[in-house]
């Protein structure tokens, strides 16, 4: 297949396809109604479930009922969705189905506005519903990213029998890239048939739940779910450093959209002969943190700059992984406003001029 | 003389298990209608149940078929996910009044309306039992909980929520009775109401709701037989029992 112009909320819904999903349920919300749109054309086509469901409660705990009888399932939402769904994504966790969510983020907190945002940077990674679980996150910054990492998404999920969220701001959405599906296939099915519920003809039968009152039993299960994370750590960080290799005196960390508008300025500083380059975490949880050490630790990073379309989020991540050896410093846009590389260069040139200023 | 024979015994989707409910409370024999009704439609081997939360939320430590648990109120939800992706299965979510009448209205009513083909077993006894006795949607007016110790006030509280009633309002196909527990004869009845709404999921014909009045002597603060005569004398006359829809009987236009 030829490379195919897509926007992005439909990129997904066909990733997802290409990925075998075999179920979609959804509630509408500005910037990822798209993907509903098109799925609710594209999933009766393949043979797959579309449901438009009556909230974000709900369609997410269908995406429980269905992932315990053992099949491929996903939703999309933006910000105040995903509070919602923040109740089943915990009972999802706990009971340690594979799912993919999806978080096309707007602008809040509240109601906020429909432009894009990085504000549900700390619900994506460090929780959102209630108790001791977390979500393998992804953060893709191109279309064609976010294509594949969907699919990854469905492989991680069932490699972790775990929640997997993806989450791109309201522009990896909204935006058309040109787009390969050549290739791309489906990730091999996790073998559920020791858990499903699929009646129990032949064995004994399966429950799926969440309610553990021994607290023994409990905390053996919380051991066993961090010790799922400690193996995400392990095997599943993923970066991108960009023009990190010739002793930059600044290193600009940013991720999704901001990383974009980063590289541009990051280009243009490399032109008036500025060594300056870019960190992007990937994945968000697990966080970079010895790849950022190795980046932003060379003697000749005088400082470190994150951008994000937040008052200062995937900064705490920042911060705990540098433990203030490198000066760090903060640039942030809220409301739905993306920074321009015009306000990023003069960031920089600043940084540089004075290099060792605290934040 | 022949040899002897069994005339009564445990359904085979039961467990062979002591529950957990209290003394007189009638989930026991609710369970054992289900239970029954699964083993003479031959289902239990492709049924999948969902609990719900409050006192049946360890169902599934009594069925002896699939289950899933369910957060509070979503059970339809799940059993919405799961019977579109095993359409050949038999789905029942077991949910109380706390569960299905207060948290999870907006799941049963859209389930329903979307004529879900799964069966929804509504356990009413006007009280939430797991907390402790909690004033529910469906308690009676002047009933005293432990948060309306002066009784239910309506003005406040608004009147007990008849959710069969409700439901039946729908336009869309389905089987919707209430019934209840608290004599052998309303049993007998609740046990054809329960086959019947299996029986039409089994045809996949239709979304089906089953209320039963039940009783919870502790919360009540009445013993068994004092609880089974005040759901009689005040909530059979509230909550009408009956037939309140069925596919083999269309709305008239």
């Amino acid at each position: 297949m030829a490379k195919k112009l897509m926007k992005g909320n439909e990129a997904i819904g066909e990733a997802a396809i290409v990925a075998g999903a075999q179920a979609y349920f959804c509630y509408p919300i500005t910037p990822q109604t798209e993907v509903a749109e098109y799925l609710a054309k594209r999933m009766p086509e393949v043979g797959g479930v579309f449901v438009q469901a009556e909230s974000e409660l709900a369609a997410s705990q269908m995406i429980f009922g269905a992932a315990a009888a053992g099949a491929r399932v996903f939703t999309t939402s933006s910000s105040p969705g995903i509070s919602l769904m923040s109740e089943a994504m915990s009972y999802i966790a706990a009971a340690e189905l594979p799912a993919v969510f999806i978080n096309i983020i707007r602008c809040g907190p509240g109601l906020g506005g429909i432009l894009p945002s990085q504000g549900d940077y700390l619900q994506a990674t460090k929780g959102g519903g209630h108790g001791d679980y977390r979500f393998l996150v992804l953060a893709p910054s191109t279309i064609q990213e976010t294509v594949d990492l969907v699919i990854e998404a469905f492989r991680l999920a069932d490699k972790y029998r775990n929640p997997v969220l993806l989450i791109g701001d309201g522009l990896i959405g909204q935006m058309m890239e040109p787009v390969d599906f050549a290739g791309r296939t489906a990730p091999p099915r996790l073998d559920t048939s020791d858990w499903a519920t699929t009646g129990c003809a032949g064995r004994e039968p399966h429950i799926v739940k969440t309610l553990f009152l021994d607290p023994n039993v409990l905390e053996q299960r919380n051991r066993r779910m961090r010790d799922k994370y400690e193996q995400m750590k392990r095997e599943e960080v993923r970066f991108e450093a960009y023009l990190c290799d010739d002793a930059p005196e600044l290193v600009v960390v940013a991720y999704g959209t901001t990383a974009r508008v980063v590289r541009t300025a990051v280009d243009r500083l490399r032109e008036e002969g500025a060594k300056v380059g870019m960190f992007r975490p990937i994945s968000v949880f697990p966080f970079p943190d010895e790849p950022l050490r190795q980046q932003a630790l060379l003697p000749s990073v005088r400082a470190v700059l994150v951008v994000e379309m937040s008052m200062g989020q995937m900064l705490e991540d920042v911060e705990r992984a540098l433990q203030g050896r490198r000066p760090l410093h903060f640039f942030g846009r809220g409301g739905g406003n993306v920074p321009s590389p015009e306000e990023l260069i003069r960031e920089c040139r600043r940084l540089l001029g004075n290099g060792q200023g605290g934040r | 003389m022949g040899e002897p024979t069994t005339i009564f015994k445990r359904p085979a989707s039961l467990r062979d298990a002591f529950t957990h409910y209290c003394p007189g409370c009638t989930h026991g024999v609710i369970h054992r209608l289900i239970a029954e009704t699964l083993d003479e439609l031959g289902l239990r081997e492709r049924t999948i149940g969902i609990a719900p939360v409050g006192c049946s939320v360890l169902a599934y430590n009594y069925f002896y078929c699939d289950f899933q648990e369910a957060a509070h109120g979503r059970a339809p939800a799940l059993a919405t996910g799961l019977k579109r992706v095993l359409p050949d299965r038999i789905v029942f979510t077991y949910q109380g009044d706390g569960d299905l009448a207060s948290i999870g209205t907006a799941e049963i009513v859209h389930a329903a309306n979307r004529g879900e083909k799964f069966t929804t077993i509504f356990v009413n006894n006007a009280i939430y039992g797991m907390t402790g006795g909690q004033m529910a949607p469906t308690t009676m007016p002047n009933q005293v909980t432990t948060t309306c110790p002066r009784g239910r006030d309506v003005n406040l509280a608004g009147w007990p929520l008849p959710v069969a009633d409700m439901l039946a309002q729908l336009r869309t196909p389905a089987y919707v009775e209430r019934v209840a527990v608290h004599t052998p004869r309303h049993i007998i009845q609740a046990k054809r109401a329960i086959r019947q709404a299996f029986q039409y999921q089994a045809e996949q014909r239709c979304y089906s709701f089953v209320e039963v009045l039940s009783t919870c002597p502790t919360n009540w603060g009445k013993t068994p037989a004092e609880a089974c005569k005040w759901l009689d004398e005040v909530m059979v006359p509230y909550f009408k029992l009956g037939r309140k829809k069925s596919p083999d009987r269309p709305p008239v236009e």
